[in-house]
């Protein structure tokens, strides 16, 4: 009994698949030509490690034939209802290769959106491994699989949302060189990179091959997005809207000055929807099949149309209006501070830049420049971060297991942790005191020509601060997170001429050499 | 200093707060003229924030070769000040201006 009602079951589930099945290709032959050529429906994945093997991605076609089957149609029904998107929009978003570069804070979420809305191609660019620091913002990473290469880590949680797309692992780091071969394969790029050399070269390889980028970044509580180079040739670029670059002293890293989780999560979310708002924009909405009654109506208006005689002129006025509203084109930034009261804001931007190296008629940068290297990013942003703390002599510097042991006989002097008082709350050595690196920054500067009297008595009348050591023996040592504050600090205080006879000294690798050589127990962050 | 002031709002965002410490937006009352007799532009209001607002010692964070460093949009009353002038825009009353750093991180 109970097997023939499954077999009877089972008969009539046949025939309603063979008739959705039946429909479906109707209502493909209606949005576009039936064709099998695309096999895109089985998942995969594939490692771009070394060269691209040049079958990896396929041509530009935006007419390829793509189809949906019928568990694509039911996982991706509740965005393909809505008008936005249709069936000419689901099948736009399958054709598209997306680039995302970047697999951490903001490529994270931004993957696991658009694999979930069944982009077809979905490449990422990075070489780093999951960390555990990455967790708590990276959420694609998982704990089982730190120490692995964050692309292979994407990718498996990606093929668990989603195994339709084509996910193509690029473990490698993006340089100026292999920037252009790599993005050339796509048609829209996601920037997630966490640098100012890499933003620029990024932008520039995208207004080359005309592609056009989501770009967004954040630090601590705050988020910026923009979309650049939309429409290719159209919109503005990196360079347009930051000319130059920032001083390598201000820019801070998210390990340097810290993010929280939701803020760098929610601007890669809005990436998501920017690039999912780029490559809909493309889909083939005549083709979309018009309801019986509009039809008619759009039929007759036609033939209407056809039987007037001022149809020129009518054109004409649509035509200048199209390209009035084209001049009108203002491009906005979206800013988000999320401990600000009002926390999202979006202003207006100056646009494209007459005299923008990378996408003015007198532009600079070529593609050749790029790929022979001769375009220097590192050198153009200021260098990476050399520069920006002193180099101590051997006098100047002492190994944490050195100080150890002068601790343990008591001779540890003063020792000054420079690290904002957050992060001294957060951790601090036994007897060390807190002046944070902005007041220290703060001393005054000794007069250089030591003979003349004047200059020598002003530097006498700055009151000497409470945390110095008022004899002139006690050695002063300075330590902060990593070891590159306390060597600003080691220099300041020394040019403030304010100790006289005591040795002023950084502890070398600062609070991370100590817990990695001296005290395991102490905390890492 | 009712007289001869402008009154305006100041604003800022992607770290810049630090350097003010830590208030994200406040009124400003700036000279109306500078020193030699011109009307305040955004120029003078950067080295106003300078010598009378800022809190961290490191002016170069905030202002290079008198005017606001690279990396920092200027936004004059939600707009890039590219659109309104630059430095060289001369402060309305009620004016707002937002100052916010450029951010890499991701």
């Amino acid at each position: 009994m109970e097997k023939f009602s499954l077999g009877s079951e089972n008969l009539d589930l046949r025939k309603r698949i063979a008739e959705l099945e039946k429909e479906l290709a109707g209502y493909r032959s209606g949005a576009h030509t039936a064709s099998n050529g695309a096999d895109a429906a089985h998942p995969q994945s594939s490692d771009d490690s070394s060269e691209a093997p040049a079958s990896s991605v396929q041509d530009d076609d935006d007419a390829r034939p793509v189809k949906l089957d019928l568990d694509e149609f039911r996982r991706y029904g509740r965005q393909m209802i809505m008008t936005e998107v249709g069936l000419d929009g689901q099948l736009q978003l399958k054709r598209s290769k997306v680039l995302l570069i970047g697999a951490g804070g903001l490529g994270c979420p931004a993957a696991a959106y658009l694999a979930g809305a069944g982009i077809g191609t979905i490449g990422i660019v990075d070489h780093d491994l999951v960390e555990p620091s990455n967790l708590h913002r990276q959420i694609m990473h998982a704990v089982d699989r730190i120490g692995t290469p964050k692309v292979t880590s994407i990718i498996t949680s990606l093929n668990n949302i989603n195994p339709y797309p084509r996910y193509v692992a690029h473990n490698y780091a993006l340089s100026a060189e292999n920037a252009i071969d790599t993005l050339d394969r796509y048609d829209l790029v996601l920037d997630c990179t966490d640098s100012p050399q890499t933003r620029y070269m990024i932008s520039d390889a995208c207004v080359l091959l005309g592609k056009p980028l989501v770009s967004a970044s954040a630090l601590r509580s705050d988020g910026q997005l923009v979309v650049l180079n939309n429409p290719p040739g159209e919109g503005p670029c990196y360079r347009c809207v930051f000319p130059r670059p920032p001083p390598p002293e201000s820019v801070l890293s998210c390990g340097e000055g810290g993010v929280l989780g939701p803020v760098v999560g929610a601007m890669g979310v809005l990436m998501a929807t920017e690039a999912l708002k780029v490559l809909l924009a493309k889909a083939d909405r005549k083709r979309r099949r018009k309801p019986a009654h509009l039809a008619v109506a759009e039929n007759s208006k036609a033939t209407a149309a056809s039987d007037e005689k001022d149809t020129h002129a009518q054109d004409v006025k649509m035509k200048g209006k199209k390209e009035e509203g084209a001049e009108e084109r203002k491009f906005y930034m979206t800013i988000y501070s999320a401990f600000s009261d009002t926390p999202f804001k979006t202003i207006r931007m100056f646009g494209k830049r007459k005299t923008c190296q990378a996408c003015s008629p007198g532009a600079t940068i070529t593609k050749e420049s790029m790929k022979n290297g001769s375009l220097d990013y590192v050198a153009f942003c200021g260098g990476r971060g050399a520069g920006k703390y002193p180099a101590l002599t051997k006098d100047e510097v002492i190994e944490v297991q050195e100080y150890q042991k002068l601790r343990e006989k008591n001779e540890g002097g003063v020792l000054i942790d420079v690290r904002d008082d957050v992060q001294y709350g957060m951790c601090s050595l036994e007897n060390s005191i807190n002046v944070p690196l902005a007041t220290i920054l703060t001393l005054p500067i000794a007069a250089a020509g030591e003979g003349r009297n004047d200059e020598a008595e002003e530097a006498k009348a700055v009151p000497i601060p409470s945390w110095l050591p008022r004899d002139t023996s006690t050695p002063i040592y300075f330590i902060c997170r990593l070891g590159n504050d306390s060597r600003l600090a080691v220099q300041r205080l020394k040019r403030s001429g304010l100790v006289r006879g005591n040795a002023i000294k950084d502890v070398n690798g600062g609070l991370w050499e100590w817990s990695r050589k001296v005290d395991k127990s102490f905390p890492i962050y | 200093m009712a007289a001869g002031t402008i009154p305006i709002t100041v604003e800022l965002s992607g770290g810049l707060e630090i350097l003010f410490n830590n208030v994200r937006k406040f009124d400003v009352e700036l000279p109306a003229t500078t020193a030699d007799g011109s009307a305040s532009n955004i120029d003078y209001l950067v080295k106003f924030l300078c010598d009378n607002k800022m809190t961290d010692p490191r002016r170069e964070l905030f202002e290079l070769n008198n005017t606001v460093r690279p990396g920092i949009l200027v936004l004059i009353n939600e707009a890039d000040w590219e659109l309104e002038g630059e430095g060289e825009y001369k402060l309305q009353p009620k004016d707002q201006i937002l100052f916010i750093s450029t951010l890499h991180g991701g």
